[in-house]
């Protein structure tokens, strides 16, 4: 790597802090707006409670501080990379993204993957029958996954394969109760896995297809493909080495935007198979006010967003080597 | 002194009430729905309802409740009172020990309610004004002197309300800070030994467990599952044991009750008998008009909503005390469906159409549903409405800042009208910021006067006829429209045996149930 590049993803990288920086400034005003406070839900959930109660709680939580001092407080931690307690778990905000990192990660990094594989090469065979009966049965297929309801399709895959045939297991993450280890272990998270990766899975394939045969077909179309036609090359080498190569870029663009969202892009995928990821932990933290975790959890997520910008360009040029990074 | 004696006769009796038929079978593994997720199992600093579900298998009161919340003895063997209904002397168990295997005596229960639970337990806390002081004479004995006879001292011993709590690990600490509140250590059946945040917790056997013979069961796990739906099939694919009532949709119900295997209770519920209401602000609007309140009451088809929406489990409630809490008076006149007696009263008080906001409870499908279900009721006889939706944070704000017309709600009852009945009508519990007194703004100084003599009233005769009166004056008032007594099935598969034995069965539950295989 060049010096300029790495001068130029140095150069990104700080602009990238202070993007977070002034998101989470925002994010702390954002968050306030909304109706009530964690004190009050707490209590609330508790069915009973007085003033007193009340006071104690959001003394507790440093919520009885003007807002200015709360955002300084807030700010303050954050630089020195603390991202304070949650008030619901009395944890460290860090420790519990961190504890829930693993489930997240491996759960969307699966159905990324997979969807990405899928996607790509189901686009390439609807692209390489046009017209035919292969393309129209992806092409519908894809629409009716890109169509339905992530929760709906959640909930149907766990009635079929759950409760009618017994096959896989409808919640949780691993089986309770059981101490195993090795591959056992590997094998019973595996089987968890199946589901909640494949519902979350299938509808991005459905984005991947789509956009990999309207791209291949396109390419498919330029002045540089006839002349490899011309010259007598093999079909199957044009649309690998000639077409693929270059239809590819709006699939990494694509990709890279859905990497970004790897953290806190399951919510629903993960309250229907109670996953115990970050997804769903933000969404519990947002009705139950949580501030100091909801924070955390968008300002991870928005790190995420910012890394894989990067990375997504840098990807650019391995697959167009015609295209520099650069200001 | 002559002393009353209470307790001592019942002691060496065993508690459950369903017999055994059976020789209970030792062994095994209970797999239980919590939803939501409790922020902890501190039970005395948290009165959440999933904290007092795990919490109360794993900390104790003094004494367990019946289903006709008669105390028995737990933690305390026998109790008495002296004549002027003032002095409260209870004996406790000896032998029994914290989890952490210190001896558990008089010092720890001074300690829990005259420090601990004083400080942090906002419930209690109302009614240890009534406690002069608490004393240990010795390590077994426990003295407290009243100020006044307050009737309803023999119902604050569940472990909900008055847990006990180590003193040695407690005292002298920030107890909200204490690490012991991550890994809670009590008396009860069940010691603490894992909580996968977000996953599941676990509770296993306490081996030294002070009653012999108990618990039967091994290992008890609560599994979080966010969706309602989820948890139903948890259930329909054997996963899940035990749905503790409230944690389907009603709307499932039927179609779970009717599975293979699958028993259901509404016990375990009587304690608390929770009570639903509309609130009416009776401070502006057409709610502020005694007559316009009437008209609601009558405007309502509420056995429509109980068989419709709540499976025909419930009953429709009559007035501010529930059938099932102590001095229920069933005298009470009845606001039966009468559309027509509604518009007349609205003609009579000369409604002009002003539109009444009706605000949702975020309290899942059912909820929602009877919203409509009352809208369509309002507007049949003339009353416009609009729903207001929000979400627990905004509905708590908005109830606690006064902020609505008509809104929903419901509220446990405690058992006695001084814990969970009076705090709604009083006109002294009138605070802004809090969902939880009297959001409605009922102004009746007779009402206060009743209400504040019958806590104090010696003895119970004299509460029933001082309680009659302020229920008879309430009902006509109509501060709130009274909906429901609510019961929540739990639903359970019928290898579990004896799984609801005390008037608050949903949180002690697995003390004393076994699995039959």
């Amino acid at each position: 790597m060049s010096v300029q590049t790495l001068l130029y993803i140095g150069g990104r990288l700080v602009k990238g802090a202070a993007v977070l920086l002034v998101i989470a400034i925002f994010n702390f005003f954002l968050i306030r707006m909304a109706p009530g406070d964690p004190a009050q839900v707490l209590a609330g959930e508790a069915g009973a409670t007085d003033a007193i109660f009340l006071q104690q709680l959001r003394e507790q939580f440093g919520l009885d501080q003007p807002l200015y001092y709360q955002l300084w407080i807030y700010v303050s931690n954050l630089m020195q990379f603390d991202m304070g307690i949650t008030y619901r778990q009395q944890m460290p905000v860090f420790d519990l993204i961190m504890d829930r990192m693993p489930a997240t990660l491996l759960l969307t990094g699966a159905a990324f993957l997979l969807s990405l594989l899928l996607g790509i090469l189901a686009g390439v065979v609807a692209a390489a029958k046009h017209r035919k009966w292969a393309d129209s049965a992806i092409t519908v297929a894809a629409l009716i996954f890109y169509a339905t309801p992530l929760f709906w399709l959640a909930m149907m895959a766990a009635l079929f394969f759950s409760v009618y045939l017994e096959w896989l297991p409808s919640f949780g993450m691993q089986t309770v109760g059981q101490d195993l280890t090795g591959w056992q272990k590997v094998t019973d998270i595996a089987l968890h896995l199946i589901l909640p990766a494949s519902t979350l899975g299938l509808f991005f394939t459905a984005v991947y297809a789509r956009m990999m045969r309207t791209s291949m077909i396109e390419t498919s179309r330029l002045d540089f493909v006839k002349t490899a036609k011309a010259k007598g090359m093999k079909p199957s080498r044009v649309t690998t080495h000639h077409i693929l190569r270059n239809a590819l870029l709006p699939v990494v663009t694509l990709a890279g935007l859905q990497a970004g969202q790897l953290i806190g892009g399951a919510v629903l995928t993960e309250t229907v198979f109670a996953w115990p990821g970050i997804g769903r932990l933000m969404f519990e933290a947002l009705f139950q006010r949580d501030y100091n975790l909801l924070l955390g959890v968008f300002f991870v997520s928005s790190a995420m967003v910012v890394i894989f910008n990067l990375i997504t360009d840098v990807i650019y040029c391995v697959v167009d080597p015609r295209i520099e990074l650069s200001k | 002194m002559k002393k009353i004696i209470m307790g001592a006769v019942i002691a060496c009796l065993p508690f459950t009430s369903s017999a055994y038929a059976e020789d209970p079978q030792e062994g095994g593994t209970i797999n239980v729905v919590v939803q939501p997720e409790p922020p902890s199992l501190m039970i005395g600093m948290y009165s959440n309802a999933t904290t007092q579900q795990v919490g109360g298998n794993i900390f104790e009161g003094l004494m367990r409740y019946d289903k006709d919340l008669n105390p028995h003895p737990l933690l305390a063997t026998a109790w008495e009172n002296s004549e002027d209904g003032k002095t409260w002397t209870f004996h406790l168990k000896e032998g029994v020990v914290w989890h952490d295997g210190k001896p558990f005596t008089s010092a720890d229960v001074v300690f829990s309610i005259d420090k601990l639970l004083r400080e942090t337990n906002a419930r209690l806390r109302g009614s240890l004004a009534f406690v002069d002081s608490i004393t240990a004479p010795d390590d077994y004995t426990v003295v407290f002197q009243l100020n006044q006879p307050f009737g309803p001292f023999i119902r604050l011993f569940e472990v909900g309300t008055t847990p006990m709590l180590p003193k040695h690990i407690y005292a002298g600490t920030d107890y909200k800070l204490n690490p012991a509140n991550h890994h809670p250590i009590g008396t009860g059946p069940f010691v603490f030994k894992e909580w996968k945040k977000g996953s599941f917790i676990h509770l296993a056997k306490n081996e030294n467990y002070h009653v012999k013979g108990l618990p039967h069961i091994d290992e008890l796990y609560w599994h979080v599952i966010p969706d309602a739906a989820s948890r139903s099939v948890a259930f329909e694919t054997g996963k899940i044991d035990v749905l503790p009532g409230g944690s389907v949709e009603n709307f499932d119900v039927p179609r779970l009750t009717e599975l293979d295997n699958a028993c259901v209770t509404t016990d375990g519920w009587e304690f608390f008998s929770p009570h639903a209401w509309l609130w009416l602000n009776n401070r502006q609007g057409p709610t502020s008009d005694k007559r316009f309140r009437q008209a609601v009451m009558y405007s309502m088809d509420r056995e429509f909503a109980k068989s419709v929406l709540w499976n025909d489990y419930g009953k429709i409630a009559k007035g501010p005390v529930g059938s099932k809490t102590k001095f229920y008076d069933d005298s009470l006149p009845n606001y039966e469906y009468n559309p027509e007696k509604a518009k007349a009263l609205l003609a009579e008080m000369g409604y002009d159409g002003t539109p009444v906001r009706l605000m949702a409870m975020p309290y899942g499908e059912t909820w929602q549903r009877w919203t409509e279900v009352i809208k369509q009721n309002l507007e049949e006889v003339g009353i416009k409405t609009q729903i207001v939706s929000t979400d627990v944070a905004g509905w708590n704000q908005k109830i606690g800042d006064w902020d609505y017309d008509i809104s929903f709600t419901y509220l446990y009852q405690y058992g006695d009208p001084a814990l969970g009945v009076s705090r709604t009508y009083l006109s002294n519990n009138i605070a802004k910021g809090s969902p939880w007194n009297n959001a409605e703004g009922y102004v009746n100084k007779q009402v206060d006067q009743w209400f504040n003599e019958a806590a104090v009233a010696f003895p119970d005769a004299k509460r029933a006829e001082l309680y009659s009166k302020a229920q008879h004056q309430i009902v006509e008032d109509v501060p709130v429209a009274w909906l429901m007594e609510l019961e929540f099935p739990t639903i359970y598969n019928c290898k579990v045996q004896n799984l609801v034995d005390s008037a608050i069965g949903v949180n002690d539950a697995f003390g004393t149930a076994w699995i039959k295989q």
